[in-house]
């Protein structure tokens, strides 16, 4: 009976050889294949069943956390203080994906970054820390608050950013109107999808990061790239009276007219001349209108994109919008262009970056919101470096030098509220035409400056929408004036 | 071959002193036993060990319980097989400690996962991995039990018939049972009497095997009468088809009444080995796959249900939401496990339907990867092997139909539940011998292993110290007497 029962043994190893086989199919060859099927939710439990990082401020307060619930997905995500921070954090939802810092430094929140591996010895044997790791964000909660008060006390839509710019970082980042990202991390699906069909029907587009996403013609703000052009090219300098400070000029090639704020003429001319020095600090729309002619359109060009307007990839690491001169096809455009209307558009935080710029001897950083990946346990795995940004420095120090002092001028004449007497404030106003009917469509309302003037620590850019609360009066200084001094205000009082 | 039974019986009579100064060429080979029960402890502390740390990030302290609890037990039943088995076979009891700890440990994994998700849809869950352990110790009970009372494996063909009466009673018991003790998840295959829970089928296979290696050596000589030849192939004379065609007709009835693909499957598939191997005979194995074929059409025309088990190996997907989504989810927890694997702990083998006992091979599939379910299947093939290895040493008939028919039971099962939860053929619902959740199933394997010892042990028991046979004294030689002088 040996014979049969070897026959069977050889029986038994092609039935191994068989499973074998098939499983190699099953679980090596075809893996992807059933790993990738719709109907495996391992991924959004993987995600759930860990405990989500923290994202913190630059002084440790927490922003985002999860916290263990008793249901199924064991952790809620809970946004302390939401909307002002909301355009930082962004959401992070079961359903509808992840935005802000919740997306772009998801591998980190969610633990899978290869930054985190080999912390501990246990992730040698359980391949890693079931915890996500935290991100520290640059942004300062004194300058945020205020930023965000100063926002909110009037029901403004608008952004302001606030750069260090020694070193690039973001120390507030505010759009309102904002949203409350709670809802959004809502276990409960239906809370979700309304929450989701709420902020997409909103008229007001609660949910857009107007700092970083939304573009707007920058007004006389842009007069700072003008200025820095003019300079830095040799094509005027500050002081020598050769610009027109009429009321109005006719932009050459058409019969357009352009005019100063309130058609006043440019004060301070020497026959009917002005300086660059004086055409920015009383903003005389005539005066760079065509200091922008004689700069050229390549010129302007190529300042603007020294300053990073017109780069597309830019990261902070929340992407951002590009911002842009135009295409300025012709001599009028260029007109139009020097004084910041036209096709030229900035996002806030462009702007911010250029007045930043300045304030560091024209050496440009590049922005960053985050300070420091850390690990579960809060020990820091790598901390932000101060970078400059590609291309070399933007300006010479001694022409960033002489902008400043230009800036310095404009602040005394600007008015609004927040001045204090002990702090130099460096700055520029815009109020910026645009829409179908310019003259009848309230302004956006444009601040950019930097403080302490002598050591500038930081620098923010403000702009208020539609006029703020002043409809068509409103003006760079009436109404963005104020926002960005408290923010430099709170910045500076708590020792920055 | 067929040695009258007295030749050997006398061994049996001696065996109160095993492994005496009469045999010291033949070792027991109990401390490779030890040793290789001490590697699988090792296994499963490391497979508890990553558990806890996969699941909780900190070493449990109850999982020394478990720990203790089967290293305690496993001592036991080694020195039980000291005692009654001394010479058994070195392997089998390892291999199948192994499979039975790392069952413990996916269950103690598989139990906070699956009581969560009967939490949220309601129901009640009690943890499976203590009455598993529990049930080992029963089951290791069950198996010293059955090594104490059974010295000689031949004394068991005396009961042959009473073996087959019983086993077929239990076969079918369920199936004429009224559904309400008797149907869980649509096969009638249980007997529930409050919290006790058997499937009396586990323990019918067994009695079966039993009563068909009786049988076959007692009516050994119809089954080797060489009937006409056809196509070069020996067909025995059709009136010895009897036994193979009523097995038939039982395995039919079988899944008639109690709608389940997978009894019928092992009891049929193994009978057929058991023919085989008591007639040489190739031929018995074309008809049984003729016969097969007929009875699978046939039940394929019938039965709803295994036309539906059907289409669901040939593709899964197609239905996936309602029937296929069982087989669905196994094939995606096995392609998530991958080459690798998740880890133990770290992977969601819980979103298969019924992970804890039919689709256990799935959960370690998806956790221990290819390489961790190839290496079991490994495992397993020793075990049957060592098990037909026995069968190849053991000297008498009986031991040897015996030893082949329950070796084949568990590879044959092994290969229709990995085969099922990875549609390589269709699913049948069957459990996985020393790795699903359930009593009956673990109790039946132990009792296998427990026979399969007995038999190993007959094999390499030395036979030096057997007494020379007493001759008669007719046939006894003349001895030359010195001549009184």
């Amino acid at each position: 009976m040996n014979k049969p029962l070897r026959r069977v043994g050889l029986a038994m190893m092609v039935m191994v050889l068989l499973l074998l086989a098939n499983l190699t199919y099953v679980q090596v060859i075809n893996a992807d294949t059933y790993a990738n099927d719709p109907s495996n939710n391992r991924g959004v439990l993987e995600e759930y069943g860990r405990q989500r990082g923290q994202i913190v401020s630059a002084s440790g307060t927490i922003l985002a956390n999860s916290v263990e619930t008793k249901d199924a997905q064991h952790y809620l995500r809970v946004y302390k203080n939401g909307p002002e921070y909301a355009p930082v954090t962004g959401y992070y939802s079961s359903q509808f994906g992840a935005t802000g810092i919740e997306r772009a430094e998801d591998d980190v929140l969610n633990g899978s970054s290869s930054k985190l591996f080999v912390r501990r010895l246990s992730d040698l044997i359980t391949g890693r820390d079931p915890r996500g790791g935290n991100v520290q964000l640059t942004v300062d909660p004194k300058a945020q608050d205020a930023a965000y008060a100063g926002m909110t006390a009037k029901s403004f839509s608008g952004a302001v950013v606030a750069i260090k710019p020694s070193t690039g970082e973001i120390l507030a980042m505010v759009s309102t109107p904002s949203f409350d990202p709670n809802p959004m991390a809502a276990h409960d699906n239906t809370t979700q999808r309304d929450t989701i069909a709420k902020l997409n029907d909103d008229p007001n587009k609660s949910a857009l990061n107007r700092a970083t996403q939304e573009t707007l013609p920058p007004g006389s703000t842009f007069k700072l790239v003008v200025a820095s052009a003019a300079l830095a090219n040799g094509v005027d300098d500050a002081i020598t009276k050769n610009l027109p400070a009429d009321p109005t000029i006719t932009l050459p090639g058409t019969s357009t007219t352009l005019s100063n704020f309130a058609n006043e003429t440019c004060p301070e001319a020497t026959n009917g001349q002005v300086s660059v020095s004086i055409a920015i600090e009383y903003s005389c729309n005539t005066a760079f209108s065509t200091l922008a002619g004689k700069v050229g359109k390549d010129n302007l060009i190529q300042q603007a994109a020294k300053f990073g307007i017109g780069q597309t990839d830019l990261t902070v690491p929340l992407p951002v919008a590009t911002s842009t001169v135009g295409s300025i096809p012709d001599e009028a455009a260029l007109f139009q262009s020097g004084i910041g209307q036209r096709d030229v558009k900035l996002t806030p935080l462009q702007d911010a970056m250029v007045a930043a710029t300045i304030a560091n001897g024209g050496v440009r950083m590049q922005p960053q919101l985050v300070k420091n990946i850390l690990a579960p346990d809060m020990s820091s795995i790598s901390s932000f470096s101060a970078q400059e940004a590609p291309g070399g420095p933007a300006l010479p120090k001694d022409i960033a030098d002489q902008v400043k002092a230009m800036m310095l001028l404009s602040e005394q004449h600007t008015g609004g509220a927040g001045k204090q007497a002990n702090i130099k404030i460096a700055s520029k106003t815009g109020t910026a035409e645009h829409g179908t009917d310019p003259k009848n469509t309230p302004p956006h309302a444009w601040y950019v400056a930097f403080a302490p003037a002598d050591n500038p620590q930081i620098a923010v850019c403000v702009v208020v929408e539609n006029g703020g609360d002043r409809g068509l009066a409103a003006t760079g200084s009436s109404v963005a004036a104020g926002v960005g001094r408290a923010t430099i205000n709170a910045y500076l009082a708590g020792g920055g | 071959m067929a040695l009258p039974p007295g030749v050997l019986g006398a061994a049996t009579t001696h065996m109160s002193a095993p492994g005496s100064s009469s045999s010291p060429a033949t070792p027991t080979r109990r401390g490779t036993e030890l040793a290789l029960l001490g590697f699988g402890l090792g296994l499963v502390v490391l497979a508890f060990v990553l558990i806890s740390e996969n699941q909780s990030q900190k070493l449990k302290p109850e999982i020394l319980l478990y720990i203790a609890g089967y290293a305690v037990l496993f001592g036991v039943a080694h020195l039980a097989v000291r005692k009654f088995a001394p010479y058994a076979d070195p392997l089998i009891l390892p291999c199948a400690g192994l499979l039975n700890g790392l069952s413990i440990a996916m269950l103690y994994r598989l139990d906070p996962a699956l009581a969560q998700l009967a939490l949220e849809s309601g129901h009640g869950y009690s943890n499976a991995a203590p009455k598993q352990l529990l049930w080992t110790a029963l089951s290791l009970v069950a198996m010293v039990a059955v090594l104490w009372g059974v010295k000689d494996h031949r004394t068991l063909s005396r009961y042959g018939y009473t073996f087959g009466l019983v086993g077929l009673v239990l076969l079918v018991l369920p199936g004429v049972l009224p559904c309400s003790i008797s149907c869980v998840g649509g096969a009638k295959l249980w007997i529930i009497i409050g919290p006790v829970s058997i499937q009396p089928g586990e323990f019918a296979k067994v009695l079966i095997i039993l009563f068909v290696a009786a049988f076959l050596v007692s009516k050994r000589d119809l089954f080797t009468i060489a009937g006409r030849k056809v196509l070069g192939l020996e067909l025995p004379r059709p009136r010895d088809l009897g036994p193979l065609l009523i097995a038939w007709a039982i395995a039919i009835l079988v899944l008639m009444i109690e709608t389940e693909l997978g009894a019928s499957l092992m009891f049929f598939g193994t009978v057929l080995a058991m023919v085989y191997l008591a007639t040489e005979r190739s031929a018995w194995v074309w008809i049984g796959i003729v016969l097969f074929m007929g009875g699978a059409t046939l039940a394929d025309r019938m039965f709803v249900h295994v036309q539906q088990r059907v289409a669901n190996w040939i593709d899964p997907f197609a239905d996936r939401g309602d029937t296929g989504y069982q087989m669905v989810q196994s094939l995606v927890s096995l392609g998530s496990g991958g080459m690798a694997g998740a880890g133990l702990g770290a992977g969601h083998p819980e979103l298969v339907p019924v992970v804890s006992s039919d689709f256990i091979v799935t959960a370690f599939g998806e956790e221990l990867g290819f390489i961790g379910l190839a290496a079991m299947i490994v495992i397993y093939m020793l075990l049957a092997l060592r098990g037909l290895r026995s069968g190849l040493a053991v000297r008498d008939t009986f031991g040897k139909l015996l030893a082949g028919g329950l070796s084949f039971l568990l590879m044959w099962q092994m290969f229709v539940v990995i085969g099922g939860v990875s549609k390589l053929i269709p699913e049948t619902g069957l459990t996985a011998p020393f790795l699903s959740a359930g009593g009956s199933s673990l109790l039946a394997s132990y009792v296998i292993v427990a026979l399969l010892l007995r038999i190993s042990d007959a094999a390499r028991r030395p036979q030096a110290s057997r007494p020379k046979p007493q001759a008669p004294i007719a046939e006894a030689s003349t001895v030359l007497v010195e001549r009184p002088t």
